[in-house]
């Protein structure tokens, strides 16, 4: 596949993480944090890891739009889609996502109409195809997806279609880095900086991380090789005792990102005063909700939502693995109590959550591995 | 279903425990912390055995992760079906069961076909029914000869249809070389039945004197697959037009005994043949090491899928190895066999693109290890949920 | 989730412009363009593909140029590893 197996190499994989080596200084650690969800994902599920120093730790992040919402914000999305008439249409992500008396398969189960769409426009099918129910689409995502739900809000308006509405739970990127940034438990050397959310944002927003803060940051791609050569730029910044922001996925992103984009969420969305994040607590300015012109488009106002604030579970320690203080593993309940079929909380049950990601993926001896590979002669060590 | 709270008390407990009682190796002195490795290591034993433990359903209802062939369905199937009728006939949840009747051993196999679409590139309901069903046999190691068919029907469905059907089941049946000798026909209301569901039975008799069964795997041997996989998963789920998508895509189904009896002359001394239906390759993977209790290792690079299933699962973020297929055989054979089953495959056109894709080993039991194209290594666990809902 | 793949661009619809048919290794879905609006894309360009919209075009130049940096050092290995070898036969 273009754009694809090339940045899968093997070969080139071995001479970055020789280089990557060659830059480390004896004695030192070098955090860096992921991001995004989707790097998280391509971490463990490429081993990439087997090709990294001892040294080199990467940090897993909160940018898995998925794992940030608290049970109460399922809860209400649950409460929509009970509401007679409607059907809530919904990523496959969000389906097993736990809220206090269960899921959206579990609702599913129990009979309410919640279909898995691929897309937003999907939505608008299903409304065209059954004019005389409600379809609400519950939308989740960074700034990856929210030009795509403001699209389709564009579309519905331009259509007239009346029977459709948005349960925005879009989330910004920025405040959460801020936040991790301010965090007192975590030191970080640097940054691997979103991909897709960059495609529309683009590079700018991240430059206080380096000019404030002193922290190198570098724009990645979610190949394998994107993500080695990432690690590479930043160590190689650090080397030179520099921060900048750099942009390694400039096959994609553009500097600038995409205006198109902005201004689309811009006419449907507004930043709301505050949201509030699992395990981050509440952000402000950090979500977005519908523009009183698409008011007829917000389940928010064309519903009510019971908007009840649910704690997580006592033994749930999303929080501190979305803040990276805590290894998935290192969690108490961590594959025992909490395991993809029966998660406990949204780092287990999102595809791009860490501790499904390191439960998927991951849950191996690494030393037997790396013994394994030396015997074999095969391995990357 | 929400966590319980006597659950989460419970794997509390286990993991105060764990740092109490002296499950640690030796500490080096004037250690007061594991290094992490080792903690990690705890960790990943502590989960070994919550994994081991009897199964439970915590579900109230039944979700569609009960059909979908992954761990749900192995928990339903051993807390539900097997606590129930527990017999030892029933307890290796092979494909077929083996019996002794009368001096002569069979094996009886019993499915049901509810895929949606009914038709679809490659074949329909009907092909799937008498190949799933004689596959079922075939790798058992047992020649198929007599089927049943059982037909739900839909109030409403269209007769010619069914004829449809019912014609491609003699096609199939004939290619086969078995005879379907009994039936039965129900009517629900419309609504109900999604026009037409299939259920059979097969029986057939066991030649051979081998053994046949995933618990017989050892360390050293090699796991072969007949071809590409995915393509009947991926056919029916853009079959069904939900997803707008086009792909040059049929189901792979077909019937195996013929490429079976193949195999069986030319290594006699298979381990065991699986058919990859629900949940695809991987599941067959976690059957292998879990019911033989050993470590398998299988290369990204070496499981053969044809360009469009990748570009389809890519576009769907799906695992190519966990899709569906209808007609490709995965068998265990010792190590020094391999080479004689592929070539023994690829002398037949069913398995044209045979190849060895992994080894079982003795080391991490129970664990599926990926050798990633790029050379690292995760691994591959049973699914969780239905990414691919009604495939078979 | 942010699931995003390259796909090529291979027909255009006139008479719904927002709407394109990409291909992902042979398998073809049509798609939004709407978000490339301000330089919508052509037939034989490729795009990033996100829940069924193209999120951005695939610049062929930069991916070449990372190309090429990532065989620079592949082959800079090779070179020394080379070099290593021929050491160690001496």
């Amino acid at each position: 596949m273009r754009f694809v197996d090339e940045f899968r190499d093997a070969d080139k994989a071995h001479a970055l993480a020789a280089k990557i080596a060659a830059l480390c200084e004896p004695g030192r650690e070098y955090k860096f944090m992921e991001v995004c969800g989707g790097h998280t994902h391509t971490i463990y599920k490429h081993g990439l890891e087997d090709y990294l120093p001892e040294q080199v730790v990467l940090v897993h992040g909160p940018g898995c739009p998925v794992c940030v919402i608290p049970m109460g914000r399922v809860d209400d999305a649950v409460a929509l889609a009970s509401e007679p008439g409607v059907i809530m249409t919904s990523f496959g992500d969000m389906m097993r996502v736990p809220g206090s008396h269960g899921s959206f398969f579990d609702a599913k189960a129990a009979g309410t109409d919640i279909r898995m769409v691929y897309s937003p426009l999907d939505s608008l099918k299903i409304a065209r195809q059954n004019p005389d129910r409600q379809v609400v689409f519950m939308a989740i995502g960074f700034e990856t997806t929210a030009p795509s739900t403001a699209v389709t809000m564009l579309r519905a308006a331009a259509e007239g279609l009346a029977n459709f509405s948005v349960f925005c739970n879009h989330v910004t990127i920025i405040p959460a880095i801020k936040a991790i940034l301010d965090s007192p438990d975590l030191r970080l050397d640097g940054f691997i900086g979103p991909g897709h959310v960059s495609t529309v944002i683009g590079c700018r927003p991240y430059e206080f991380i380096a000019r404030d803060y002193g922290k190198p940051v570098v724009v990645a791609g979610f190949e394998p090789l994107d993500i080695l050569q990432s690690i590479y730029m930043l160590m190689v910044q650090l080397s030179r005792g520099r921060s900048e922001v750099e942009n390694q996925y400039s096959r994609v992103v553009p500097w600038d990102g995409n205006l198109v984009a902005l201004k689309a969420i811009g006419e449907t969305m507004e930043l709301r005063p505050y949201f509030e994040w699992r395990g981050l607590g509440f952000i402000s300015h950090s979500a977005l909700a519908v523009r009183q012109p698409f008011a007829a488009m917000d389940a928010e106002r064309r519903f009510s939502v019971p908007g009840v604030r649910v704690a997580d579970p006592k033994a749930c320690q999303c929080g501190e693995v979305l803040k990276g203080v805590l290894k998935p593993w290192e969690c108490k309940v961590f594959g025992t109590a909490c395991t993809p079929e029966t998660p406990i909380g949204t780092c287990m049950v999102s595809p791009e959550g860490a501790c499904a990601a390191y439960y998927n993926y991951g849950r191996m001896n690494r030393h037997r591995v790396a013994e394994a590979a030396s015997a074999h002669s095969a391995g990357p060590a | 279903m929400s966590a319980g709270s006597g659950w989460i008390s419970d794997a509390l407990r286990e993991h105060e425990q764990g740092h109490d009682h002296g499950e640690r190796p030796e500490m080096p002195a004037g250690r007061t912390e594991l290094p992490v490795t080792d903690r990690e290591q705890q960790v990943l034993d502590r989960i070994g055995r919550a994994r081991r433990r009897r199964p439970r359903v915590r579900e109230e209802r039944i979700t569609m992760s009960h059909g979908a062939g992954g761990k749900a369905t192995q928990s339903l199937i051993e807390a539900v079906f097997l606590d129930a009728f527990r017999n030892p006939l029933l307890e290796p949840l092979e494909d077929a069961a083996s019996l002794s009747v009368g001096g002569a051993r069979l094996a009886l196999t019993t499915d049901s076909y509810v895929v949606s679409p009914l038709f679809f590139p490659g074949g329909n309901i009907g092909d799937l029914a008498v190949n799933g069903t004689v596959n079922d046999l075939s790798v058992s190691g047992a020649t198929p000869l007599y089927l049943t068919a059982g037909f739900i029907l839909e109030e409403g469905f269209p007769v010619a249809d069914l004829e449809r059907v019912v014609s491609s089941m003699r096609d199939a049946a004939m290619a086969a070389g078995v005879s379907i000798v009994t039936g039965d026909t129900k009517v629900v209301q419309r609504g109900k039945a999604d026009g037409c569901y299939v259920n059979t039975a097969g029986v057939g008799i066991i030649a051979v004197d081998a053994l046949l069964g995933v618990a017989h795997a050892q360390p050293g041997d090699a796991i072969v697959v007949s071809g590409p996989v995915g393509d009947h998963g991926i056919t029916v789920m853009l079959a069904r037009g939900e997803l707008d998508i086009e792909a040059d895509v049929s189901s792979d189904t077909a019937p195996l005994n013929g490429l079976i009896a193949q195999l069986l002359d030319a290594v006699p001394d298979v381990r065991a043949m699986r058919d990859a239906t629900r949940g695809g390759v991987a599941t067959i993977l976690n059957e292998i090491a879990r019911a033989a209790d050993v470590g398998v290792l299988v290369s990204e690079d070496a499981i053969p899928v044809r360009a469009e299933v990748r570009g389809a699962c890519e576009l769907l973020g799906i695992d190519p190895m966990y899709v569906a297929c209808e007609g490709r055989l995965v068998a265990v054979v010792p190590g020094d066999s391999a080479d004689a089953a592929v070539k023994a495959l690829r002398s037949h056109p069913l398995g044209a693109e045979a190849a060895v894709i992994g080894a079982v080993a003795a080391d991490q039991p129970g664990i599926v290890q990926l050798k990633t194209s790029f050379g690292g290594t995760r691994i591959v666990d049973l699914l969780v949920g239905d990414p691919l809902p009604r495939i078979c | 989730m942010c699931l995003g793949i390259p796909g090529e661009v291979i027909e255009l619809d006139l008479e719904r412009p927002d709407l394109a048919k990409v291909s992902v290794s042979g398998v073809r879905r049509l798609i939004n363009i709407a978000l490339l609006a301000d330089d919508p894309p052509k037939p034989g360009e490729w795009v990033l593909i996100h829940v069924g919209f193209a999120l951005s075009k695939i610049d062929e130049h930069e991916a070449a140029a990372a190309m090429q940096f990532l065989e620079s050092i592949g082959q800079a290995y090779e070179d020394e590893m080379a070099a290593l070898r021929e050491s160690l036969i001496e």
